[in-house]
């Protein structure tokens, strides 16, 4: 996947006009009658109205617990919740037996954390593969690598991975533009690495990291065998992370979430290469996942079910594939050329206000959905209340990512993200309500 | 906007009683994990011999290193102005009128005769996302009495009429 030249258009005014008309919540107004202005979509996007309806309909129509019993109402929900499944691998460009669902992003990336540590335990490998099965056991002296820019859901699990494993966690670096420190991967990266996990786009900086064919990161890690984890999470609703699946990509999993990419919370999705599902031993386990259970001990279902205990959550699942769809329906190579085209006006009008800084590559183009930034002198948190007064809705803090913004030595950053329906002049409105803040606090603006 | 009066951006702006001293006896540090607001603080208490108030602490130093935004750095200020020199007892008295007044949604505008300038922050009341960022320096406040073996306990009670 490139961020070079685009050959789809940006989305047009209009087209934008009627994405929006599809997200009833854009309508409504904060703050004392101020027109929302949403730019928060990295924390959460909003969902339009199909999103809604299929929740909806899935309810009022076909609600019943999925894979159990013999109903009609049993097996229309059950359709409707593999049909979903079918939607995230055409999305994916996988098969469905490599979908799995979990709540959210943060679920799958601790099942892919507990496989290796679970996998310790007597005979939890037995019968799996052994060309996926060895790449499983983690001990004393092996490494576990991420990097320095990793939201907290893909930092934490890791270092209590180490922790139950006696694993020695290790982090590529992030240099002062916000990206890898790709110059040392061999410095981080070597013969007992083996799990790389990594963020395809950073949540605070925009960064997006490559990990298309030469790779340097998936290169130095499929040299010396470990697994490649991706955290999806801020490009899904972005870009198309079909290549990421691709046979040959060096990706062995990724999970994204549902309620970033349109649908509704309470649903993600964990995708992993076929032979690893069946090689990794189960997260949560009960009713569902099981093949024959005795009083003694239980033998589990194939992949997707194995990891998929109790009756799960069908109609988010639904909600996503209609959020999905939606996304779809646009394009995604649109959908990544209209948020080019608001990251170039953002970085443009932030760059006319010298008393901020913004965090992050200067290049529009090495960058997608979100621009963090700081102003000298005045606390984010502050930045955001003076936002929030013009109905201006962004994130303020560290984002979840609290180790970047030490390595940025700022305490903390401003975040304006994008979703599908962003308009060029709600950043216009941004910039205007930045404006107040110099006064506000007595800068020299 | 009714949130960021003079008095906050003064106390922001220069906040009085700042930096960490000697003597003390309990140091504590505290985080507000959301947004990564830091503050350190101290307290050095001194007993009252004699007199009604015998064997009562007081507050004779409260000092701190404050990291964060204009409502956490001005409301440490406030804090050490307002407690500064006064018996613990009355410290916690102010605590549990702005704790009210905070956590009031905007309905409590609070007292000046009781929490001196921390009416300052009524405005803050309704923004609840905001609330903790007034009181982390006081968190850390009670936290560090407790450690220095004072009584927090009426920090923890209704005030009158409330």
């Amino acid at each position: 996947m490139t961020t070079g030249q685009l050959a789809a258009q940006p989305l047009s005014r209009v087209e934008i006009g009627r994405i929006r008309a599809d997200f009833p919540l854009l309508r409504r107004t904060v703050r004392g009658g101020r027109p929302l202005v949403y730019l928060d979509s990295g924390a959460t996007s909003q969902k339009p109205r199909v999103v809604l309806d299929a929740e909806r309909e899935f309810y009022e129509r076909h609600n019943a617990a999925v894979h159990r019993g013999a109903h009609q109402l049993a097996e229309e929900a059950t359709d409707a919740f593999e049909g979903a499944r079918e939607t995230v691998a055409r999305f994916l460009g996988a098969g469905t037996g490599e979908v799995v669902f979990t709540k959210n992003g943060t679920e799958g990336l601790n099942l892919l954390a507990y496989a290796f540590s679970n996998a310790g335990a007597p005979g939890a490998l037995d019968g799996a593969d052994d060309s996926w099965a060895r790449r499983l056991r983690l001990g004393t002296g092996d490494e576990v690598v991420v990097t320095e820019m990793e939201h907290h859901a893909n930092l934490v699990p890791w270092q209590e991975l180490c922790r139950r494993t006696g694993a020695t966690l290790r982090w590529i670096g992030v240099d002062d533009d916000g990206e890898l420190d790709v110059a040392r991967l061999d410095e981080v990266v070597g013969e007992r690495t083996r799990v790389v996990a990594l963020t395809h786009v950073s949540n605070v900086l925009g960064t997006v990291n490559d990990l298309g064919p030469g790779s340097p990161v998936v290169a130095a890690a499929r040299a010396v065998g470990a697994l490649v984890v991706v955290d999806a999470c801020q490009s899904a609703p972005h870009l198309d992370i079909r290549p990421l699946t691709a046979a040959d990509s060096g990706v062995d999993a990724l999970v994204f979430t549902g309620h970033k990419t349109l649908g509704p919370s309470g649903v993600g999705v964990l995708w992993a290469r076929r032979g690893l599902l069946e090689a990794m031993p189960p997260f949560l386990t009960g009713g569902s996942m099981i093949e024959v259970v005795r009083m003694e001990r239980s033998t589990y279902a194939p992949p997707p079910a194995k990891f998929e205990a109790g009756v799960p959550m069908a109609a988010q699942a639904v909600g996503l594939a209609a959020g999905l769809d939606y996304l779809t329906e646009v394009g995604l190579d649109r959908v990544h050329a209209h948020d080019q085209q608001l990251m170039r006006h953002t970085l443009d009008l932030l760059a006319d206000r010298p008393w901020l800084r913004v965090l992050g590559p200067p290049d529009p183009q090495r960058r997608i959905g979100a621009v963090s930034f700081v102003a000298d002198g005045v606390h984010p948190h502050d930045v955001g209340q003076v936002l929030d007064d013009s109905g201006v809705a962004v994130r303020t803090g560290h984002h979840c990512a609290w180790p970047l913004h030490r390595r940025l030595r700022v305490p903390a950053s401003t975040r304006a993200s994008f979703g599908i329906y962003t308009s060029l002049e709600e950043v216009d409105t941004l910039a205007e309500a930045l404006d107040r803040v110099p006064g506000i606090f007595g800068l020299a603006g | 906007m009714d949130l960021y009066g003079e008095l906050i951006l003064d106390h922001a702006k220069r906040p009085q009683h700042a930096g960490l001293r000697e003597p003390y006896d309990v140091e504590v540090n505290h985080v507000n994990p959301t947004c990564g607001d830091e503050i350190s603080l101290r307290v050095h208490l001194e007993t009252v011999a004699g007199g009604a108030q015998d064997g009562a602490p007081v507050l004779r130093d409260v000092s701190y290193d404050a990291l964060g935004c204009s409502i956490s750095v001005a409301s440490a200020s406030v804090l050490a102005e307002e407690s500064l020199g006064r018996p613990v007892a009355e410290t916690l008295e102010t605590y549990r009128h702005l704790h009210a007044m905070l956590t009031s949604r905007g309905t409590d505008p609070g007292d000046a005769e009781q929490i001196g300038d921390a009416v300052a922050f009524a405005g803050v009341a309704k923004y609840p996302a905001r609330v903790k960022c007034a009181l982390l320096p006081w968190t850390a406040y009670l936290d560090a009495l407790a450690r220095a073996g004072a009584d927090i306990s009426a920090a923890s009670e209704r005030p009158e009429g409330a």
